[in-house]
């Protein structure tokens, strides 16, 4: 079967006569293609006719009955007349109805290299960056009039909606950012102490870490972690129910997706993240305080003493206040890039990714204002 | 003689043999035995019993929860059955994982339900993936065998570019099953193909179905709840009730049966219309 030639080819006269012979199939389409190009007239060939025997095929598939039909068309094409003899029987339909295919595709669009090309996907980006800052404020406007609504008829809120939310943003989200606030304070305090030993300065790894801690690391950490976690959940699952028409269905039934979705969703995240924030400051200070005393020599007492010196409550303060606003923006980005959501898989994972990025960013875009702000106001 | 015997099974481990290879022109395609499944508290197939002879289209039926699909995705390896067999062209591969691997998924071909085109690929990428996987052809044959699929299942080449989410449901449909048929199959799994199309999408389907049946001689197991596609694609028609194969043959036989449930379902209000086609 596969000893024998599947294209044999001779000349008699000014005509070519190929004979085919084996299994004309997918497996073999390789072999067959090769040969088929290799029986290709060249132009001004002195050949006038081609005759393709077909008696000694014993399998013809779509892939044997297109490179017939290629080798047809071509020698038609160079000029010659092209014909089939001996086609059994059982392969008459295959090879007529790969005969109807006559518009080819063309090849599959080559990847983009002009320099034109280049500055179009710049401004595409540019363009994307400003859509995304528009769809924020329209999202911010939505979410605030769903919620001066919900003042007004207290009853169409989803009270049961939130509670399930902040339970799956806020409590089930304590233990890793235990844990992971108070690995960052055991750090903080062991680098402050391993540097300001040489001076002598032990004791001032106290102020670093507690100003550093209340003040910016653990709502950043904190806020990290969140829209990591729930943002991106909050994208999947908005953008999935996007997929599958159940935000249609609910805009049909009369209710306004924003008040059933996204509302209950971000006022999670307002309530539950500085909450959070405070269990992560508190966890912080306590693997500083720990590293302190067992690595730093310095006893808690003396921790817990110098703590109280240097830290006021304006120290707090600055912390807690960043934290709802920037659980604001996480909540923002992670439903207005769900409800960004086109049909398929792939858009699902970019818009996750998407809001992810854009909400760590512009969470620290935020915390730079703030930290303007509260200079100017000497805080 | 017995030493010897043992002897030359051991050598034999080491000796690859020949590769296997299916041989698809036995008459019959699928053979089913006593196929059981049994989930946890449920037991859906209480041993069901069927062949699918080479070249015809069987068509099965059964009320919804009758465990139609869990016939299909077990006869397509998607769940393991409890205990059973079933033959494909003669090699049983319900155990086996290799042999479907190597030998049989490139010999089937499978239509779902919705279609499960690849979202994030283009038809064109969708219909080549099977071929991509399976053979090593070049960019241009690939193409040109991916054109003439989609003419067979009547449809542009210009729909080559275009991504899943752009197509309507008939066109999903139709570019599902050129993507089953890439490999030129011998058998074809078709999940409710006619469901959620128009009657004359639904009709076309039909007819599609048959042509693409004759041309490449296609083995085609049908799960439909469409009479009209019983009627003018089926050759032989199987009814699954209660976990068990309660009738097989051609409609002749189901119209002629006093089976209560076929009678109400091929002779009910809906079926007459079909009926006296």
């Amino acid at each position: 079967m596969s000893s024998e030639a599947l294209l044999a080819a001779a000349v008699v006269g000014d005509r070519l006569e190929l004979s085919a012979a084996g299994d004309w199939t997918a497996d073999r389409a390789n072999d067959l293609e090769r040969l088929v190009m290799a029986a290709a007239l060249p132009t001004q060939s002195p050949i006038k006719a081609v005759r393709v025997d077909m008696e000694r095929v014993a399998k013809l598939d779509t892939y044997g009955a297109w490179l017939l039909e290629r080798l047809l068309r071509g020698s038609r094409e160079s000029g010659a007349a092209a014909d089939v003899i001996n086609l059994p029987d059982q392969f008459r339909t295959i090879v007529e109805t790969v005969h109807q295919t006559t518009e080819l595709p063309d090849p599959e669009r080559l990847r983009r290299t002009s320099v034109l090309d280049w500055l179009a996907t710049v401004g595409e980006n540019i363009a994307e960056v400003g859509r995304s800052a528009l769809l924020f404020a329209q999202m911010l406007g939505a979410v605030t009039f769903a919620f001066l609504r919900v003042f007004w008829r207290p009853r169409t809120f989803r009270f049961t909606s939130l509670v399930n939310q902040i339970d799956l943003v806020g409590w089930r989200a304590v233990p890793i950012i235990l844990l992971i606030t108070f690995l960052i304070g055991a750090i903080l305090a062991q680098q402050g102490i391993f540097h300001f030993r040489r001076f002598g300065a032990d004791v001032f790894v106290v102020d670093m870490v507690g100003i550093l801690v209340l003040r910016e690391i653990g709502v950043l950490i904190v806020c990290v972690m969140v829209a990591g976690r729930s943002g991106s959940a909050y994208t999947a699952e908005i953008g999935s129910m996007k997929m599958r028409e159940e935000i249609d269905a609910l805009q049909t039934m009369g209710f306004d997706p924003i008040s059933v979705l996204v509302l209950p969703r971000i006022l999670a995240l307002v309530i539950a993240v500085p909450m959070l924030t405070f269990l992560g400051e508190m966890s912080a200070l306590y693997g500083a305080g720990l590293v302190a005393s067992l690595y730093g020599g310095i006893q808690p007492e003396v921790f817990m003493q110098r703590l109280r010196e240097v830290i006021s409550i304006d120290h707090f303060m600055v912390g807690m206040v960043k934290a709802p606003f920037m659980a604001m923006t996480i909540g923002i980005v992670a439903c207005v890039r769900g409800l960004e959501t086109k049909g398929s898989a792939e858009s699902l994972g970019a818009q996750t990714t998407a809001a992810v990025v854009q909400s760590i960013f512009l969470v620290i875009v935020l915390d730079g204002i703030f930290a303007v702000f509260f200079a100017a106001i000497d805080k | 003689m017995s030493i010897s015997d043992s002897g030359f099974d051991i050598l034999s481990i080491f000796d690859d043999g020949p590769e296997p290879q299916l041989d698809i022109s036995q008459d019959i395609a699928l053979r089913v035995r006593n196929l059981q499944v049994k989930f946890r508290r449920q037991h859906v197939l209480k041993g069901v019993n069927f062949d699918v002879k080479r070249g015809e289209v069987l068509g099965f039926v059964g009320a919804s929860g009758a465990g139609k699909s869990v016939l299909l995705r077990t006869m397509i390896g998607l769940i393991q059955p409890t205990s059973g067999t079933i033959e494909v062209f003669g090699q049983e591969f319900s155990k086996a994982k290799e042999l479907r691997e190597q030998l049989i998924e490139r010999h089937w071909g499978i239509l779902f339900q919705h279609g499960a085109l690849f979202s994030a690929l283009t038809v064109r990428q969708n219909v080549q993936f099977p071929m991509r996987e399976y053979l090593n052809l070049s960019p241009r044959l690939l193409d040109e065998v991916a054109a003439a699929k989609l003419k067979m299942v009547g449809l542009p080449p210009e729909a080559l570019n275009k991504m899943p989410s752009e197509l309507s449901g008939g066109m999903i449909k139709r570019v599902a099953l050129a993507r089953a048929l890439a490999l030129d199959p011998a058998i074809v799994f078709l999940d409710e193909p006619t469901s959620g199309l128009d009657p004359i999408s639904a009709g076309e389907f039909d007819n599609l179905i048959r042509t693409l049946q004759r041309t490449l001689g296609l083995t085609v197991f049908m799960v439909t709840h469409d009479l009209d596609s019983l009627h003018s694609v089926c050759d032989r028609i199987a009814v699954l009730a209660d976990g068990k194969v309660i009738a097989a043959g051609p409609m002749s036989t189901m119209l002629a049966s006093e089976h209560p449930w076929l009678k109400a379902y091929f002779r009910g209000k809906r079926g007459r219309v079909g009926a006296t086609m």
